[in-house]
């Protein structure tokens, strides 16, 4: 006998129908449009009709087919996944944040302007660095407005150069970005502990060779504790180093990037400054440099003068506006919002704990998964599946497997230096009994593949879909919905 | 424990600590060089959650927000209504603070939203495919051109109407001072459009593409079908820019005119002013462009039982997988604002988005004819106008704000700015706001 | 269907050198898992050996597939690119890619099936 008779979501369109209607508009007051009929079209061929009624249901239905990081553990490395403090919502709804038009006078944002200056400050405290520019919408646009700024510092001194060292651990925007910034890219190997080897360094940084882009601590969750070192031998050559600040939760409040020699660098603040993912954005990825960048900046800057705040866009050498109006605003409201809640102490507090929890994890977990780089780990770590994929189970596989624990898998398949890569952080803001879990979960699937690989390959079981055909999906590609 | 999201308790962190053969939590960092340590004493205060809310409360009371009714500002930002399910909805644990969807089987929510907006953009564009959205009109436009330099890679010559939103045009040049090609900007007319007799005399098969705006900065419809008979012979790439989308409820789409790729920013889709951001890019196009296309993409497909469900798709163009060919830097876009434009054209609907485009075309054109001394062009428009004012102090003393003023960029336009005119703005305003015009 | 004919280069590419058939190995489409898509380069054109002539992509890899010799470009298979698939059930067969006219063929660099064989077992993990 048939129990469960509930049905799968349909689409909006599956769900409209003629004759209803979702809001009452007002009446317009005039009549006339003096636009001609051949330039109007007759209908939106296809929009959906619905009531308000069934909207509300259909989203509501639709996100609770999602894991979140409000339900539980979401251990994705490198993306930083931690508790977004609920205060951030409340501030960033404020009306007269909400309601305020970019285009005003300067006059009647006094209260936007001083916000981005604050937050400004705040970061330039945290980094170290000279100034911060708030523009960049998301980190890979950061990184793009970082390359532009060298390669324009570059350009100044009479000679763009042509390459940006990249090492083969690094996210896959450093390349893009550095290419969208008009250089080609070279990979550096990272040694056997997972770092830049400094003799490989000296050897690759030619006259040619306008930055190496890094992240610390790296993708492998290791700390390139010869940072210093690797900005000297940069700067020696006239190169200079950009940092990848997407790991920043590692060492926020304990160590400086201006001390490790950095010049450019990006923040994410959707992930170390707490703002939420929102399935895939809106982020904020803003960039901070030393003094020697400030004539770079884009436009506009804030800044104080006698009179209040005020827009800056006479900067003298300006790689120009990169995105319309003043920057991903809300999301840096909500970034202020952590940063006053946490105050420096409370910084430390985050990387210290997360540093905690990820070395927490590694030592639960190296005997039964692999470790390839044994180096010190810090708030990420990486393992991988070699171990069971002599049993044929690879790591999406254990990834999928985990969705039945409740867990949201870590990274997998990333980096590209480690085969078959399981990459965790787990974050300062969780609980120990949900890293427990976690840890429980890892090695329960380590036993189910030893006594039965097929079951853990047919994963998951659980979740409202089962796994999906991404084949499928890639040679037929059906990208929008048709009657 | 100075931070309140950390869950872990004293008792906690020393049995971690133990089992780590570690004394104190310190010792993590030990390998790490102490010249590299940040200063002693930084200048950051711990605040309560009371103070935190008091201190950014007072900031933000520090704006001085006209009344909406009596605000007619435009220039790539709309005040429009937001319906209150959107917020609603939106403020969902399962929206707000879930990751972008790379393990699909527990992210259906977002999936199928992303693409019901991509469905919907492709509707209300007349377009064929589009992507997830990417971070603004203006970034969107410069994802157009750089799609366009995929198409025909051996052409260098990139056209942008003069009279294309200034501040995107501006973006565009910072974008591609990296490159080679010629930026070459479409004079504009004494009539606010395009020069097509310019066009005609220097069209060639080096030109690559042509950007333009629909409806353009001044809010005024190009003569899109005549560009396109021009650019058609050259088999140049058309591409449309769309700052306030809520047009295309009453306006030919751009694909049903012919045009090839369509980019702009659908912030009046249900999302609020926010002071510039974040705002929501969108881009749609023909399918034989779908690899060329930049950004995250959501197909359908099915699970191993046949249910129908949803994935992020044909990603080896993007950067986590083709890296330094990618068709784009772009990783985090604008998701959330995606959610709200999709439950903002679903609550609409087919009749409700065409209503509320004719409520904001006739209550503009009810100011412009009872203004109309005042205005620079006489070509049809949207909802927006440009309208020439030789001291607008006087008009804002009154509680009536609009602009932004286009002198800046557009010399020989002096005391001239935007008016634009929304379903916010009340038919009572709207002729308070001309009385008051004429009283000058 | 194989042939014994067939030389190999240590990218994986297979040709014949008689009818000048250019397609990947079986241990390629098998790294690579399934295929969805294939971008071949334009017919007519001259090509060097190593330069680009196809960009093959599974789901999570693109990859490039490089002219084994130096030649012409004078025939693209519209099978693999109707049915990508076709390269994971046949890659040494009907899974073929492009054919060659090729210019001078040296056998220099490339490696016959045993030596091919060979060759990847010291390269895998």
């Amino acid at each position: 006998m048939k129990i469960n008779y509930k049905k799968a979501e349909k689409t909006i369109f599956e769900l409209s129908s003629e004759g209803k209607k979702g809001i009452n508009l007002p009446e317009a007051g005039f009549e006339n449009v003096a636009i001609p009929e051949d330039m109007m079209r007759s209908e939106i061929d296809g929009f959906p009709i619905l009531s308000q009624t069934e909207v509300v249901r259909h989203f509501t239905r639709l996100s609770s087919l999602n894991h979140s990081i409000d339900h539980g553990f979401y251990p994705l490395g490198s993306c930083t996944m931690k508790h977004n403090p609920k205060l951030n919502e409340t501030l960033s709804s404020l009306k007269n944040f909400k309601d305020c038009h970019p285009n005003l006078s300067e006059n009647l944002i006094q209260g936007s302007l001083e916000l981005i200056y604050l937050l400004e400050d705040s970061l330039k405290k945290l980094t170290e660095m000279d100034r911060v520019t708030l523009l960049p919408a998301a980190g890979a646009h950061g990184e793009l407005c970082g390359m532009m700024m060298i390669r324009k510092a570059h350009q100044m001194k009479g000679n763009p150069r042509k390459i940006v060292l990249i090492p083969d651990s690094a996210h896959g925007t450093n390349p893009a970005s550095s290419v969208f910034a008009g250089y080609q890219t070279k990979e550096i190997k990272s040694n056997e502990k997972g770092m830049i080897d400094l003799s490989l360094l000296e050897k690759e940084v030619t006259e040619e060779v306008a930055a190496l882009m890094l992240t610390n601590p790296n993708t492998l969750g290791i700390f390139e504790t010869n940072i210093r070192e690797i900005s000297e031998i940069l700067h020696k050559k006239g190169a200079y180093l950009y940092l990848d600040g997407a790991n920043f939760n590692a060492f926020v409040g304990l160590f400086s990037p201006k001390k490790m020699g950095v010049d450019v660098m990006h923040l994410n603040l959707h992930k170390t400054f707490s703002t939420p993912h929102g399935g895939g954005g809106p982020g904020s990825g803003p960039v901070a440099v030393t003094k020697e960048f400030e004539e770079f900046l884009p436009i506009p800057t804030v800044e104080k003068g006698n009179n209040g705040y005020y827009l800056n866009y006479n900067i003298k050498n300006t790689i120009g506006k990169v995105r319309s109006f003043y920057g991903q605003f809300l999301v840096l409201v909500r970034a202020y919002s952590y940063i006053l809640q946490l105050g420096i102490d409370g910084f430390k507090e985050v990387s210290k704990i997360s540093v905690l929890l990820a070395n927490y994890i590694r030592k639960n977990l190296e005997t039964t998964y692999r470790l390839k780089y044994d180096s010190p780990t810090m708030h990420e770590v990486v393992l991988n599946d070699s171990v069971q994929e002599k049993r044929g189970v690879k790591n999406i596989d254990i990834a999928k497997r985990l969705l039945d624990f409740g867990v949201h898998p870590p990274t997998v398949s990333f980096p590209l230096i480690v085969h078959g890569a399981l990459m965790i952080e787990p974050t300062e803001t969780e609980p120990k009994e949900e890293v427990d879990h976690f840890i429980f979960a890892m090695k329960k699937i380590a036993e189910e593949i030893e006594q039965d690989p097929e079951f853990v390959k047919g994963a998951p079981y659980t979740t409202p879909v089962l796994r999906l055909d991404e084949v499928k999906a890639a040679r037929n590609p059906i990208l929008r919905w048709k009657k | 424990m100075k931070n309140p999201f950390v869950c872990l308790s004293e008792k906690d962190i020393s049995d971690i600590l133990s089992f780590l053969n570690l004394k104190k939590i310190e010792d993590l960092f030990s390998h790490i060089p102490e010249n590299l340590k940040i200063s002693e004493n930084i200048d950051l205060k711990t605040y309560s959650e009371q103070q935190t809310f008091e201190i950014i409360e007072n900031i933000s009371n520090k704006n001085i927000l006209p009344e909406p009714s009596k605000t007619f500002i435009g220039g790539g930002a709309y005040n429009h209504y937001v319906p209150a399910v959107i917020d609603h909805l939106v403020e969902r644990s399962e929206f707000l603070t879930s990751y972008t969807p790379y393990q699909p089987e527990v992210s259906q929510g977002t999936l199928q939203a992303i693409f019901e907006f991509q469905t919907l953009i492709c509707q209300l564009t007349g377009m064929e495919t589009s992507n997830a959205s990417l971070y603004d009109g203006a970034t969107a436009l410069v994802e157009a051109v750089f799609m366009a330099t995929r198409i025909y890679p051996e052409r260098k010559e990139i056209w942008v109407a003069e009279t294309l939103n200034p501040e995107y045009r501006d973006v565009l040049k910072t974008y591609l001072q990296n490159f080679d090609y010629k930026l070459k900007t479409v004079p504009k007319t004494k009539e606010g459009i395009f020069d097509l007799k310019w066009m005609e005399k220097n069209i060639s098969k080096d030109v690559l593409c042509f950007a333009f705006g629909y409806p353009n900065y001044f809010g005024i419809i190009e003569p899109v079908k005549e560009a396109l008979k021009i650019l058609e012979k050259e088999k140049v790439i058309s591409i449309s820019s769309t700052s306030e989308v809520l047009s295309l409820g009453i306006l030919k789409s751009p694909g049903e005119l012919g045009v090839e790729i369509c980019c702009g920013e659908a912030q009046s889709l249900g999302i609020p002013l926010t002071f510039g951001g974040p705002y929501l890019g969108f881009l749609s196009t023909k399918e034989t462009h779908l690899r060329k296309m930049p950004g995250r993409i959501v197909g359908e497909t099915e699970d191993k039982e046949g249910k129908r469900g949803y994935v992020l798709t044909i990603s080896t163009r993007e950067q986590h997988i083709r890296r330094e060919k990618a068709t784009s830097n772009i990783c985090t876009n604008q998701s959330l604002c995606a959610l709200r434009a999709c439950i903002f054209m679903s609550l609409l609907g087919k009749d409700g988005f065409r209503e509320l485009a004719l409520i904001n075309a006739k209550r503009s054109y009810g100011l412009y004819n009872l203004i109309k001394k005042y205005a620079v062009f006489d070509k049809p428009f949207f909802n927006e106008f440009l309208i020439k004012v030789k001291d607008p102090k006087k008009l804002n003393k009154k509680g009536f704000y609009f602009g932004p003023p286009v002198e800046n960029y557009f010399p020989d336009l002096k005391n001239s700015y935007l008016v634009a005119v929304t379903e916010l703005n009340k038919k009572e305003s709207i002729e308070e706001f001309a009385a008051s015009l004429e009283e000058l | 269907m194989t042939h014994h004919n067939l030389y190999f280069t240590k990218t994986h590419e297979w040709v014949l050198p008689q009818e000048g058939v250019v397609g990947i190995s079986n241990y390629a489409q098998g790294r690579l898992g399934d295929i969805v898509y294939i971008e071949l380069t334009a017919k007519g054109k001259d090509v060097k050996k190593g330069d680009v002539i196809a960009v093959i992509e599974s789901v999570k890899t693109t990859s490039d597939i490089y002219a084994p010799c130096d030649g012409k470009v004078v025939d693209l298979n519209p099978e693999v690119v109707s049915n990508p698939a076709l390269i994971n059930q046949d890659p040494e067969g009907s899974g073929w890619i492009i054919k060659m006219e090729i210019k001078d063929f040296s056998s220099e660099g490339l490696m016959k099936k045993e030596e091919y064989e060979e060759y990847i077992k010291t390269i895998s993990e």
